[in-house]
């Protein structure tokens, strides 16, 4: 008995948890880690960190300027709350453009978990949101075109952009391993025919082909129907590489004593190949992963910029960007560029995280000396 | 071949394993049609059985095709020729070259092996609790709870502490990653283990260990081997009766003591030249053999090893011998067979 409560003390660390042991030594690829999950949480529960409807028009407040969060007033007085001043519009005498003044006559103070416009989140009903104004607006980060909430629309358009490369990039792992295993494993005539599709795939020019076959989606499909079929495109386009490396890498594992031992024992071709050899490329899937997501969120963003992708009313980063495809645009409202800076927190993030997991993913090459 | 002839049926009946005229080409292609350009002989016509509770250990050369036919054997490897026959827990002859996967499942129970290289005979990912488990979920024989206690007494019969059952591989030692492979051979309840080099990637020290414990469990589980080695010394430790292996054929098959110490092909008694002696009372007759292993692609006429042989003759380029007997139990293939008077090893060298 006594042991027996020694066999079950002595449990061992699951691969999970050596992972986490290794990952959290790489101190970039934590951050990247970070990074992510913040952008994560900021897009799914993008209407509780918005302030205003993003959806809602308001010529009035068209291209406003982002307002600055304050703690000293126009008198030089400290306030202990932090504020914004609210913006009103104004002609140019000369110009006769709009521009936009800050009323420093009162200070509009920032609330927290304040109550105001209703939205859906998850199936749930709410109105609660992290911050606010009790009167007047606070936009953060300005507003676009339409006087929409610049930040707000941000936030949402994160969903999609980072909903299309998790779906993308998870299609491009599911279809890649399998075809690179397939591949690999069984040679011959299956190998033949996966590394002949695999070379055709590569040998377009990777944009112009995107370009091609996103036109081509009917312009009369809702943007839901095209979001989906981009989803589709990218993991159909993208998994040729994935295969390749799975392909080398099942091709080495497939002649190692443990795989001979698993067919001496009498096991089958599906056990070999996802109980020894696909887990023992996860490695390298995880890392195809975290590069290929970010490479997705910009293939997206380039065609939504160019107005191939998604299509307003849905909202993504490529979208956002097409309101600052005109210089004038930029040179006079130069917040409308902001959801760059999202894009390049993303990839720049699951560029560390790979990273860091490249190295941490595999556990078990450490040999005791 | 020849040798199975003179057997009468009934002392085959005790044959755990008889191999018949084994054979494993591999062809060898070149350019974009894989046209053949030619073969190349791994095992080339092998026969040899084995009773039950017998180890036969099979020496030779690296690349003499040993680990090939243990294979071929088990059909890791697909055999081009030759038939396998085994007797099964039920006493029934088989035929394990003719069986179809699903009978092979069946019979891959009783026929188990262990595998030269601990480091990469083990799944890094698997705990060895999974590892030794892994044979017995897939022939169906236990579960759970049973499947735990059934772990832990392999893992303490092959001396290691049921607490390493939720360990890594990587986290053992050379000689404790084989017993694990030990125990996933016995896991099974196996008759027949086949030892491909079971210790040649081991410490001397640990060596003798991982030996002693397979002796002890052949003794407790009544099992059968086939030691493949390349090392005469742990040979003539462990085997009843050796076969010695040339360039895919066997060259000499006899009870352990009168191959030692007389052996009759002029190969045996290079090879036993150089096992390694501490003595220095006597001046050592090394036999050095000239050149290296030919290729088995392009195999010399007659007998193999006649480029090689200090005793050749002209007959021996031209002219195969057959494996023959020449003693109770002692079976040679060289033409001189019964003229040459070789040195053996004496009684001390093998300890």
């Amino acid at each position: 008995m006594i042991k027996k409560n020694v066999a079950e003390l002595e449990r061992g660390k699951s691969y999970l948890q050596l992972v986490w042991r290794k990952f959290k030594k790489n101190r970039l690829g934590l951050l990247g880690g970070i990074i992510i999950v913040i952008l994560g949480i900021l897009a799914l529960f993008a209407p509780f960190f918005a302030p205003h409807d993003y959806y809602r028009l308001d010529a009035d407040k068209a291209y406003r300027p982002p307002q600055r969060i304050r703690f000293i007033d126009a008198n030089g007085k400290f306030h202990w709350r932090p504020f914004v001043y609210d913006m009103v519009m104004d002609v140019d005498p000369e110009t006769f453009s709009r521009i936009y003044r800050e009323d420093a006559r009162k200070p509009l103070y920032i609330r927290f978990f304040v109550r105001s416009w209703e939205y859906k989140i998850l199936g749930i009903r709410s109105n609660l949101h992290l911050f606010g104004v009790d009167e007047g607006s606070i936009h953060l980060l300005g507003t676009d075109r339409l006087g929409r909430d610049l930040l707000g629309r941000i936030l949402h358009g994160g969903r999609v952009s980072l909903t299309i490369a998790f779906l993308g990039a998870g299609i491009t792992v599911v279809l890649g391993s399998v075809m690179g295993a397939l591949s690999g494993y069984y040679g011959g005539f299956v190998d033949m025919l996966v590394q002949r599709a695999v070379e055709v795939l590569q040998s377009f020019p990777q944009l112009p082909l995107w370009m091609a076959l996103t036109a081509a989606l009917p312009r009369t499909w809702s943007s839901l129907q095209v979001f989906i079929s981009m989803v589709i495109i990218f993991s159909l386009l993208n998994w040729p590489m994935l295969a390749r490396e799975i392909r080398g890498k099942v091709l080495s594992l497939r002649e190692q004593d443990f795989v001979v031992a698993v067919k001496e024992m009498g096991g089958s071709n599906a056990r070999i190949v996802f109980r020894h050899i696909l887990p023992n490329c996860l490695s390298h899937i995880i890392v195809v992963l975290t590069i290929s997501i970010p490479e997705l969120i910009l293939m997206e963003s380039v065609l939504s910029f160019l107005g191939l992708g998604i299509q307003p009313p849905m909202v993504s980063w490529g979208v956002l960007l097409q309101g600052a495809q005109r210089i004038e645009v930029i040179g006079l409202y130069p917040w409308v560029i902001s959801p760059c800076v999202f894009i390049i927190l993303a990839v720049l993030g699951f560029n560390f995280l790979g990273d860091g997991l490249r190295d941490a993913a595999d556990p078990y090459s450490v040999r005791r000396a | 071949m020849l040798l199975i002839h003179t057997l009468s049926e009934e002392r085959e009946k005790q044959y755990l394993l008889e191999v018949k005229g084994l054979k494993k080409y591999f062809p060898l292609t070149r350019g974009f049609w894989r046209r053949t350009v030619g073969q190349v002989k791994a095992v080339d016509g092998v026969s040899f059985s084995i009773k039950e509770g017998e180890t036969l250990g099979l020496v030779g050369e690296s690349g003499c095709g040993k680990t090939t036919l243990g294979r071929c054997i088990l059909r890791l490897i697909e055999p081009t020729a030759g038939e396998v026959w085994f007797t099964d827990r039920e006493g029934k002859r088989v035929e394990i070259t003719k069986m179809s996967p699903e009978e092979l499942k069946g019979i891959r129970r009783e026929m188990r092996m262990i595998f030269q290289d601990p480091f990469s005979s083990l799944n890094p990912r698997l705990t060895v609790m999974e590892i030794v488990g892994e044979p017995m979920q897939i022939h169906g024989m236990a579960q759970g709870k049973e499947l735990e206690d059934r772990v832990r007494t392999l893992l303490e019969m092959v001396g290691l502490k049921a607490q390493h059952m939720r360990r890594y591989p990587y986290e053992f030692s050379g000689g404790q990653r084989q017993r694990i492979c030990i125990a996933r051979a016995l896991a099974s309840n196996p008759r027949f283990i086949i030892a491909d080099e079971p210790v040649s990637a081991l410490d001397v020290s640990v060596q003798a260990q991982i030996l002693n414990l397979l002796e002890d469990l052949k003794e407790q589980l009544h099992l059968t081997y086939l030691f493949i080695s390349h090392d005469l010394s742990v040979v003539y430790h462990v085997s009843d009766r050796v076969a010695v292996m040339y360039l895919g054929k066997l060259v000499e098959l006899g009870d352990t003591e009168s191959v030692y110490f007389t052996p009759k092909h002029p190969y045996t008694e290079a090879l036993l030249s150089a096992i390694p002696r501490v003595s220095h009372k006597e001046k050592m007759h090394r036999i050095l053999l000239k050149g290296d292993v030919p290729s088995p692609l392009r195999a010399p006429s007659g007998c193999a090893f006649h480029p090689r042989c200090r005793y050749a003759e002209a007959v021996c380029a031209q002219e195969e011998p057959v494996l023959q007997r020449v003693g109770a139990d002692h079976y040679v293939a060289c033409h001189f067979a019964l003229e040459l008077a070789l040195r053996g090893v004496e009684a001390d060298v093998c300890g």
